[in-house]
């Protein structure tokens, strides 16, 4: 016998249509259901694709960034938030501590993360820890030195911050528009072993050194001029910056670099803390597991927005299989003369908020100086 | 009764963000908070310092070098296409004054950045004739050059919009009178139309009086402007209070020299 097949009549056809029709979204909302959405706060660069794609479609996240500019404009953002609005935090070292102080991000448990991995100068970093209490997991650092020209100067010239000063750098020095990284430099160049711990007598000579500095500045700059200026050779010599931006335009062909001069170099770090109030405590400390993992801090270190060391030991080794010509340029390369030794040397101080004076001091005599 | 929407759209986007930009100026800040107060030192410290009247000195002549510099650069353009061109001509060349409001500004200052810089056009062109390089980029001069290509455009069509109305039979009877074109055009003329010329130099004031890009992107922040100031300040230490200070003291001197403006365009001729 052979079995007849049913025509669906044209009101069961309808039926169906409209069903599935009506269906469509809760079938759509429940694989949506299924994404988690993580908000982070952080530095441009830091969720974009190149570094959170493969995690995002790994763990079925998706990232929702909001990119600050500085240290205060974080504090500032989160202030005016309620508790929870962000799940991840990207900060500086110096702000990590304010961080806590103000109750805003969760103490973490240092066994969930890969230390062991670390050099053992990152692996109790200050400012992280506070009573012996996990706040925020370094994730990249870099240095601040003298970033130049590679045209116009000699890197054995640019080996000291008495470059600034050079009648050929008159007009031609940027500088980056924050007083902390500045101010550091002429407190480095002035010869204090401590650039960020001064006292008010030593304070006065930052001073007075900064502004025989003036008549050399050509302008100050953010993030996008900073670029623009060192691209098409306006300014020669840069202030205040150091890898993290020259190594983005040497690796695009400008001709131009950073070099830790004989007085010193500074240096920032970059760390992430889970926030007060996150629901997604559990994707965020996996995101956090994820960057800090050999492959994740390969990949961070060659961050498309800007390229930054790392302190994963592992992470070196992956970096140098996958990427040596980066880790060469970077100086993250095992036995030869790399990073580290630069720290060791004691070579590099931490950049850090003003011990002595207050912020608003540092801050107003900044203003001052961009006005003298 | 007709004039009650215009009341609350007033009250809604003038004077009640007016009134909360004065009460934000009082309040303080703690731990990266702003917490309601009512604190004058925001005021001053802000009024006592030299960096602010340096800043508000140099913007205050900024802005008048760039309404005067676009007025003078506008006339001859605006004359031309309200005196000298056919009616159809006259659209096109409207038109035409529009599509620079359609690029974003941003984009028009960096481009500038290409022409001005040392190595940029102007200094390759004058390098054929053995000149140059001449800084352009990061000086006053290219914060003008900024704000004069904000500003032309509209100055050009607010001037435009003016000459055209002004009585032809009066440029014929000054012609008949054996009046010569350049007397014709500053007796007659310009006497005519002041009121939309001097609207289109407030305006220029205006934009450039709080413009941000200009003074970043050409001049280099070098020194910074008001508007520069306040971004400065709100970046260190999120001092919106502060910030509000110079806001309405930009705001003050903004509706001083409107109104002064004013005052003198629709005044009377020989009073």
């Amino acid at each position: 016998m052979t079995p007849k097949l049913k025509s669906p009549t044209r009101r069961q056809l309808l039926q169906m249509t409209g069903g599935a029709a009506l269906a469509m979204p809760f079938l759509s909302i429940r694989a949506a259901a299924q994404t988690v959405n993580l908000s982070m706060l952080a530095w441009y660069g830091h969720a974009e694709p190149d570094i959170v794609g493969e995690f995002e479609e790994a763990n079925n996240v998706k990232f929702t960034p909001k990119y600050y500019t500085g240290g205060d404009n974080m504090l500032g953002l989160i202030a005016q938030s309620p508790p929870g609005t962000y799940d991840v935090i990207l900060s500086d070292a110096e702000y990590v501590q304010q961080l806590n102080a103000a109750g805003y991000v969760q103490e973490l448990d240092p066994a969930d993360y890969p230390f062991d991995d670390f050099f053992p100068e990152f692996q109790k970093f200050p400012g992280h820890w506070k009573d012996d209490k996990l706040f925020s997991v370094i994730t990249r650092f870099g240095f601040l030195g003298v970033a130049y020209n590679t045209d116009a100067f000699t890197e054995k010239e640019a080996s000291s911050y008495g470059l600034y000063w050079d009648d050929r750098v008159t007009g031609k020095l940027g500088q980056f528009d924050w007083h902390l990284p500045n101010l550091g430099q002429i407190s480095l160049y002035n010869g204090n072993p401590s650039p960020y711990d001064i006292d008010e007598a030593t304070w006065e000579k930052v001073k007075e050194t900064a502004m025989s500095l003036r008549p050399q500045a050509g302008g100050f700059f953010d993030y996008g001029g900073t670029f623009s200026s060192l691209n098409n050779g306006q300014m020669l010599v840069f202030s205040g910056i150091g890898d993290w931006i020259t190594g983005t335009l040497e690796k695009n062909g400008s001709p131009v670099r950073t070099v830790i001069p004989e007085q010193g170099g500074l240096q920032f770090t970059e760390s992430f803390s889970i926030g007060t109030g996150t629901k997604n405590y559990d994707m965020a400390r996996k995101w956090i597991q994820w960057i800090t993992s050999p492959e994740g801090q390969a990949k961070s270190a060659n961050m498309a927005a800007y390229p930054c060391l790392i302190p994963s030991q592992a992470g070196w080794k992956v970096l140098n299989d996958t990427n040596p010509a980066e880790a060469r340029r970077q100086m993250m390369v095992p036995g030869e003369r790399n990073v580290m030794d630069l720290i060791r040397e004691g070579r590099i101080q931490y950049r850090q908020l003003p011990v002595q004076q207050s912020l608003e001091d540092w801050n107003d005599f900044w203003s001052d100086y961009k006005g003298a | 009764m007709l004039s009650l929407p215009l009341l609350i759209w007033q009250l809604a986007f003038f004077l009640f963000p007016l009134l909360f930009l004065v009460a934000l100026s009082f309040w303080t800040v703690r731990n990266f908070q702003m917490q309601p107060d009512l604190d004058f030192g925001n005021w001053e410290r802000i009024l006592t310092r030299r960096a602010f009247w340096d800043a508000y000195l140099l913007t205050a002549l900024l802005a008048t070098a760039s309404a005067v510099l676009t007025s003078l650069i506008a006339f001859p353009a605006a004359y031309a296409i309200s005196f000298k061109v056919s009616d159809r001509v006259k659209q096109w060349l409207i038109f035409v004054l529009i599509i620079p409001f359609f690029t974003s500004y941003l984009v028009r200052v960096y481009s500038l950045q290409v022409f001005l810089s040392d190595a940029g056009i102007i200094n390759a062109f004058l390098g054929f004739f053995g000149l140059g390089p001449i800084l352009m980029l990061n000086t006053l001069f290219g914060t003008l050059v900024g704000l004069v290509t904000l500003c032309l455009p509209l100055v050009v069509l607010l001037q435009t919009f003016s000459l055209n109305f002004v009585d032809r039979d009066l440029v014929e009877a000054a012609h008949n009178l054996r009046c010569g074109r350049l007397r014709t055009v500053l007796m007659v003329i310009v006497p005519s139309a002041r009121v939309g010329l001097v609207i289109a130099a407030l305006f220029a004031f205006i934009l450039s009086f709080g413009d941000f890009v200009s003074p970043l992107y050409l001049g280099g922040g070098n020194p910074p402007t008001l508007s520069i100031m306040i971004t400065d300040i709100t970046k260190s230490g999120q001092q919106w209070p502060r910030a509000a200070v110079v806001a309405l003291m930009m705001i003050t001197t903004l509706l001083t020299v409107a109104f002064l403006a004013i005052q003198f365009a629709y005044k009377e001729r020989g009073k």
